[in-house]
């Protein structure tokens, strides 16, 4: 079985094959690819909503108030160039995240507390 | 790792519903099926915007008009989402795009049919959005992510479609002995390739078999067809219309309704590119295309100075 | 019945229906999904901003008006929009240029508008700016980028500015309506925006390596219901279905 194994992480590989620029790169009109994170009125964090096309971080923070905003108000919007987001490797998911899994101390159900303090 | 270990990690996450992410590993036939699916969508997406576009100019009143800027201008966020959810798979939006010009991509092939009255603005939305509606909210548990989450979105804007649809057909309905008739005439147009738009039966369906196991598709062609039939026979009560079927009828013992059989000739010879408005909708979009090369050219230009003039 | 002020109000209301109308002409066809998205989005918040002025119009002339019937039923030479924003849509240049003239305009009468003695005519300027504001930003932006971007695109502007820059004149020259809704406190008087507006033009046109034409203006009274051919053709296509439906509801 011979399977043709692309793989994309953005910001670590050469422009050339950088996911979503791949053909071309003599093409004049290709515009770089910007991936977009919101965060609500309410909300606390930014999440990552999709991505676009644009130029520059103007047109792609106007694209994305545009395309992801239209039936919200008073939002946060960060707009980053896909090409520099460094993305942790899932073949290296096993030591990076899995060690976190067995320190159950971290976490705050570990405690065991009395009643009356435990909204804490 | 092997191969054979990483198709296995693969398939166990399928089997238990793990999201698959644009960098895990994945068969090649997976990836090619799930960027045929994403980017026939995402051309739908667009194509569609072009049969409800002609009638913005002639809505009948300023409600209407910007229900239905509002409504078209989804459809092209639509698209956008789903181009960004493709180009996760490792193509460019320009790609796809080449593909859909050059005739090698599919969309849904109900936008090959005219928008030739005010109540096909309705049918579509009733109809065609609400068979889309059926298809999205079973793409939600898709499992490729970025296409899942992209549904997510979609389906959240996607119901507002319909009921304006069905809101516009409403009034008709109610309105002068021309309205009705107007109305009653879109349904008639529109009812069979709403239908169509689930594609052939599961036996002639070549795809089907391995999208299921891979859950690419929850359900199949026929069962989300049988579901639709079932909703619109009782919605177009409502409305005091007909649909074009005189073989339509409930069958208590299947709690189903039965229903005609699909004119496929019809079906094959639009797919094949030969439906009323193929032509016409592909050329609007190359043209679209072809004329914006100037525009797109000279944004790109502008960033580069700025960016040279920085550095200087 | 107070004509003048409702003159006063049907200019605001058809500028922004006309500009809304020619601008969604692009739905389905722009250079790029992305500002496919962005013009549409620009053509909704002028329909809104039309239908604002037409409804407070409606309630003003009384009887059975309605912002239907005033956008539907009137005839060419009851429309007051300038002649500007009847003009084709052309190219992207074209579009783009005017929607920035046309903006910076709003966005000068508007910021003061807000201060109208009339609440209502008040409210809806102070509505209308941050969108205002926003489509300024936007074609101000694309004026640059076409402007000193490649060759053919800063040909294309020129050609845009020789297109339309004819007719910019109109938005200072005040009709007798704009004159006494400006005296007694409910309007603006435009005469004073043409140096600010001209200031702003000059600045994006500088950053953007263009240059104001040294052209003779001409006087147009599209706001006094003297149009060119194409608001004919407009309002064809808008008009149609009440036309050929008379007394339906959509």
């Amino acid at each position: 079985m011979n399977n043709y194994l692309r793989k994309f992480y953005y910001g670590d590989i050469p422009e050339d094959k950088a996911g979503g620029n791949i053909v071309s790169s003599d093409s004049k009109s290709d515009w770089p690819l910007w991936e977009v994170f919101i965060r609500s009125k309410q909300g606390l964090d930014h999440k990552h909503v999709g991505s676009l096309h644009a130029t520059d971080a103007q047109m792609a923070m106007e694209n994305a108030r545009d395309v992801y905003t239209r039936r919200m108000e008073g939002v946060s919007l960060w707009v980053v160039e896909s090409k520099y987001i460094h993305a942790s490797n899932p073949e290296e998911a096993g030591e990076l995240f899995e060690p976190a899994a067995d320190k159950i101390y971290r976490h705050p159900t570990f405690y065991d507390l009395p009643d009356e303090v435990n909204q804490m | 790792m092997a191969t054979l270990d990483l198709e296995k990690i693969f398939l166990g996450k399928i089997d238990n519903e793990i999201k698959i992410e644009p960098k895990d590993w994945m068969p090649d036939a997976y990836r090619k099926t799930n960027i045929r699916q994403v980017s026939q969508h995402a051309h739908s997406e667009i194509v569609g915007m072009l049969p409800e576009g002609a009638w913005i100019s002639r809505a009948p009143s300023l409600k209407r008009k910007a229900i239905l800027i509002a409504k078209v201008q989804d459809e092209a966020g639509h698209g956008l989402y789903l181009y960004s959810a493709c180009e996760t798979l490792g193509i460019t939006r320009e790609e796809t795009i080449n593909d859909l010009h050059s005739g090698k991509a599919k969309y849904s092939s109900i936008f090959n049919y005219p928008t030739k009255t005010w109540a096909d603005i309705g049918a579509i939305g009733w109809l065609v959005d609400g068979a889309a509606i059926m298809n999205q909210v079973m793409l939600t548990r898709t499992s490729y992510g970025p296409y899942a989450r992209a549904m997510v979105r979609i389906c959240k804007e996607e119901s507002f479609h319909q009921r304006q649809g069905f809101e516009i057909l409403l009034v008709l309905s109610k309105g002068a002995d021309e309205q009705k008739a107007m109305c009653q005439d879109a349904i008639d147009r529109w009812w069979w390739p709403s239908l169509m738009m689930f594609g052939p039966h599961d036996s002639e369906s070549t795809n089907s078999e391995q999208s299921m196991k891979w859950k690419i598709k929850r359900k199949t062609n026929d069962e989300l067809r049988q579901n639709f039939v079932d909703m619109c026979a009782e919605q177009v009560k409502v409305i005091g219309m007909k649909l074009p079927d005189n073989k339509l009828k409930w069958n208590e013992e299947r709690m189903h309704y039965d229903f005609g059989e699909i004119n496929w000739d019809e079906f094959w010879n639009v797919v094949k590119g030969n439906g009323p408005c193929n032509k016409e909708r592909l050329d609007a979009r190359k043209k679209a295309w072809d004329e914006g090369e100037w525009v797109r050219e000279a944004a790109a230009a502008h960033t580069e100075k700025r960016k040279n003039r920085k550095a200087a | 019945m107070n004509q003048s002020l409702i003159d006063y109000t049907l200019n605001l209301a058809d500028n922004s229906l006309i500009l809304g109308q020619r601008n969604s002409e692009w739905c389905g066809h722009g250079p790029v999904l992305e500002q496919d998205i962005a013009i549409t989005n620009i053509s909704l918040d002028l329909i809104g901003q039309a239908r604002n002025f037409y409804q407070y119009a409606a309630t003003l002339i009384g009887n059975d008006a309605t912002e239907d019937s005033l956008a539907y039923l009137r005839k060419e030479e009851e429309f007051k929009n300038c002649i500007l924003v009847e003009q084709p849509k052309g190219d992207w240049a074209q579009t783009i240029l005017r929607q920035f003239f046309f903006s910076q305009y709003q966005y000068l009468l508007f910021q003061q508008l807000q201060n109208s003695k009339d609440e209502q005519l008040a409210a809806i300027a102070e509505k209308s700016l941050k969108e205002v504001t926003y489509h300024l930003r936007w074609s101000s932006e694309w004026v640059i980028r076409l402007g000193d971007g490649t060759d053919e695109s800063h040909q294309r502007m020129i050609k845009a500015i020789d297109e339309l820059w004819k007719y910019t004149d109109e938005f200072f020259s005040a009709t007798s309506y704009e004159l006494r809704a400006a005296s007694n406190g409910s309007g603006v008087d435009i005469s004073k925006l043409k140096e600010p507006w001209m200031n702003k033009i000059k600045e994006i046109f500088s950053e953007a390596t263009l240059t104001i034409p040294g052209k003779t203006l001409i006087q147009t009274s599209g706001k006094e219901g003297k149009h060119s051919g194409h608001l004919g053709n407009i309002l064809t296509e808008l008009q149609y279905m009440q036309r050929t439906y008379p007394g339906c509801d959509w």
